[in-house]
C-alpha cells in the first residue's frame, strides 16, 4: 500500500481553499417620516457620488415602527437608488407590512465599527457666482457703498444720506430713505426695490429722478425702479 | 475695569453737556467714582454745567502737552466726591488733541475710576472722533427731529467704523436718549415719535428724558439736574438710564411731571 496520496482524500479530490475576507458592511439606520429621510440620503448621495455602488447594505429598522407611512415602499425605494441591501435588522419578516419585499436571507450579529462618515467628495458644489453683497446691518447716513460687481441687497434700512451704488440691481428689505443708484456698470435693465420705498434720489444707467418727481402715492410703499424708454418709473410691487 | 462712556449726537445743542453732567452725577451717586471729561477744546461748556468754571487751574490739553499732571487738572465736585471734572480748554482749539495723547490721559483715567464719561464736542471731526475713539459705550443723544436724527444715524455709523473697537471688528454697544421729548407735541405730529426715532436708528433706547424747565434752571445753578433737582422729571429719567447703563434691567418709560390728584385721575381715565 502505497502512502502518497496524504494531500488528497479518499476520492482523490482537491482540498478547497478557503480563506477568510471582511467586508465592512453599512448599517442605515431609516427614521421616521421616511419621505424627509430618502430626501436627506438623496442629498447625501449627490455629494458623494457612488459611495454606496456596491456596498453591501445591512438596514436596520428599529427606529421605524411599523405604522409608518410608506414603510413599505421603502425597500423598493432603496434598490431603486442602487442600494444593495444585504440583511434587515429591528423588524420581523412576518410583519404584513414586509409581505411585498424581497427578504434578503439573514446575515446577522455581526459587530458594530465606529458610525462611517459619508465623505464629501470632488463633486463639490459649484461656488456661488462672485456678483451679490449681501449688508446686513443698516446703512446709515453719510455711508457710501460701492458695489460694480453685481446686486447689492441691504436687509436693514438705507438712511437719508446714505448712498448705495450697484453695477446691478439694489434689493432694500428695510425702509428706503437715501440715495440708490443702479446699473452703473451701464446697465439699463438694473432694478430698484424697496420695502418702503422714500428715497432721496434713485438712478438707473445714470438716467435719475429725485423724491419730488416720483409720484406721492407710492412714497413710503413697497415699491420697484424699472427703466421705461429711458425715464426713471416707479411702480408697485404687488 | 473702568468703563469708557461717550456721550455724543453729531448735531450741537441737543443736550450731551447736560447729559453727561446728569449721567456722571446719576452714576457717582451709585457710590461709583466718576470722572467727566470735556471733549469740546475752544467751546468748554462742562465746567459751567458742574459749577466748577472757577475752579480751573489746568485742562486736558496741558496734560496731554505734558505741561500739568492728570491729579492736578481733575478737579473733584463739592457735592459728591465720588464725581471728578477734567475740563477742556477754552484757549486751545481741537488740534492741541492728538491721538497718542488722549490715548495715554485714557489710559490713566481709567486706572483711577469707575466710569470715564466723555462730552463729545459737536461735529463729526477730530475732536468728535478722539473723543469716541476709546469708548467702550456710547450714548448718543438725540432730539426728536429729523435733523437730529439724521446727524445721529451719521454717528453711529462712525461709532462702527473709525472707534478703537471697530479696528478689533467689534461692535460698540451704543444706546439712544431722547432728550427734549414732549409727549404732548409727539402726539400732536408735532415732533417725531419715540417709534419713528427707534425705526430710523434701530438702537436700543436707554432713556427718554422730557422737556423740562428743570434741566436750564440747573444748568444756570451750575449743578447736573440728578443733583439740583434729583425728584424732577428728567432727573428720575437720567437715573434711570444710568441703572441701566450699569446693566440693571429697567423698563423704559416717560417720566412726567407729579401732578395733583385730579391729573392723576384724568390719566387713569384715559388709560
Amino acid at each position: 500500500m502505497t502512502s502518497s496520496t496524504a494531500s488528497t482524500d479518499p476520492a482523490g479530490l482537491p482540498r478547497i481553499r478557503a480563506g477568510g475576507r471582511s467586508f465592512l458592511a453599512l448599517v442605515l439606520t431609516p427614521e421616521a417620516p421616511l419621505d424627509i429621510w430618502l430626501a436627506a440620503l438623496d442629498h447625501q448621495v449627490s455629494r458623494s457620488a457612488g459611495f454606496f455602488a456596491g456596498k453591501p447594505i445591512i438596514l436596520d429598522l428599529t427606529l421605524v415602527p411599523l405604522d409608518t407611512p410608506h414603510l413599505a415602499d421603502l425597500l423598493p425605494a432603496l434598490v431603486e437608488r442602487g442600494i444593495r441591501v444585504i440583511g434587515i435588522e429591528g423588524a420581523d419578516r412576518d410583519e404584513p407590512v414586509f409581505s411585498t419585499w424581497e427578504w434578503p436571507e439573514g446575515l446577522n450579529g455581526g459587530r458594530s465599527t465606529a458610525a462611517e462618515e459619508i465623505p464629501v467628495d470632488s463633486v463639490d458644489e459649484p461656488e456661488l457666482p462672485p456678483g451679490t453683497l449681501i449688508i446686513e446691518e443698516p446703512v446709515r447716513s453719510g455711508q457710501q457703498i460701492v458695489w460694480a460687481d453685481g446686486d447689492v441687497i441691504v436687509l436693514g434700512s438705507v438712511a437719508s444720506g446714505a448712498e448705495v451704488s450697484a453695477g446691478g440691481s439694489i434689493h432694500v428689505y428695510g425702509s428706503l430713505r437715501g440715495r440708490a443708484i443702479a446699473g452703473i456698470v451701464g446697465r439699463p435693465e438694473a432694478r430698484i426695490f424697496a420695502r418702503v420705498m422714500e428715497p432721496e434720489l434713485l438712478a438707473i444707467d445714470g438716467f435719475y429722478a429725485i423724491s419730488e418727481e416720483m409720484p406721492e402715492a407710492l412714497i413710503g410703499k413697497s415699491s420697484q425702479a424699472i427703466l421705461v424708454d429711458e425715464v426713471l418709473t416707479l411702480k408697485p410691487l404687488t | 475695569m473702568a468703563q469708557v462712556l461717550v456721550v455724543t449726537s453729531g448735531k450741537g445743542g441737543v443736550g450731551k453737556t447736560t447729559t453727561t453732567a446728569a449721567l456722571g452725577a446719576a452714576l457717582a451717586k451709585s457710590g461709583k467714582s466718576v470722572v467727566v471729561v470735556d471733549f469740546d477744546v475752544g467751546l468748554r461748556n462742562l465746567d459751567l454745567v458742574m459749577g466748577a468754571e472757577r475752579r480751573v487751574v489746568f485742562d486736558l490739553v496741558n496734560v496731554i502737552q505734558g505741561d500739568a499732571k492728570l491729579a492736578q487738572a481733575l478737579i473733584r465736585d463739592k457735592r459728591l466726591d465720588t464725581l471728578s471734572l477734567l475740563p477742556a480748554s477754552q484757549t486751545r482749539d481741537k488740534d492741541a488733541l492728538t491721538a497718542e495723547g488722549v490715548a495715554k490721559v485714557m489710559a490713566e483715567l481709567k486706572e483711577k475710576f469707575d466710569w470715564v464719561v466723555c462730552d463729545s464736542p459737536a461735529g463729526i471731526e477730530r475732536g468728535a472722533q478722539l473723543a469716541m475713539s476709546h469708548a467702550d459705550q456710547a450714548v448718543i443723544v438725540t432730539n426728536p427731529e429729523v435733523s437730529s436724527v439724521r446727524d445721529s444715524d451719521r454717528i453711529i455709523g462712525m461709532l462702527d467704523s473709525t472707534t478703537e473697537i471697530a479696528k478689533t471688528g467689534e461692535k460698540m454697544p451704543k444706546h439712544l436718549l431722547l432728550t427734549r421729548y414732549d409727549p404732548a407735541r409727539a402726539a400732536r405730529g408735532e415732533m417725531l415719535s419715540v417709534d419713528d426715532v427707534l425705526e430710523i436708528l434701530s438702537i436700543p433706547l436707554i432713556g427718554i428724558i422730557p422737556e423740562s424747565q428743570d434741566v436750564l434752571r440747573s444748568s444756570n445753578l451750575g449743578a447736573p439736574v440728578t443733583l439740583a433737582a434729583p425728584e424732577s422729571a428728567p432727573a428720575r429719567a437720567y437715573f434711570e438710564a444710568a441703572r441701566r447703563l450699569a446693566g440693571e434691567k429697567v423698563n423704559v418709560t416717560i417720566p412726567t411731571e407729579k401732578k395733583g390728584l385730579f391729573d392723576w385721575l384724568f390719566k387713569r381715565g384715559a388709560a
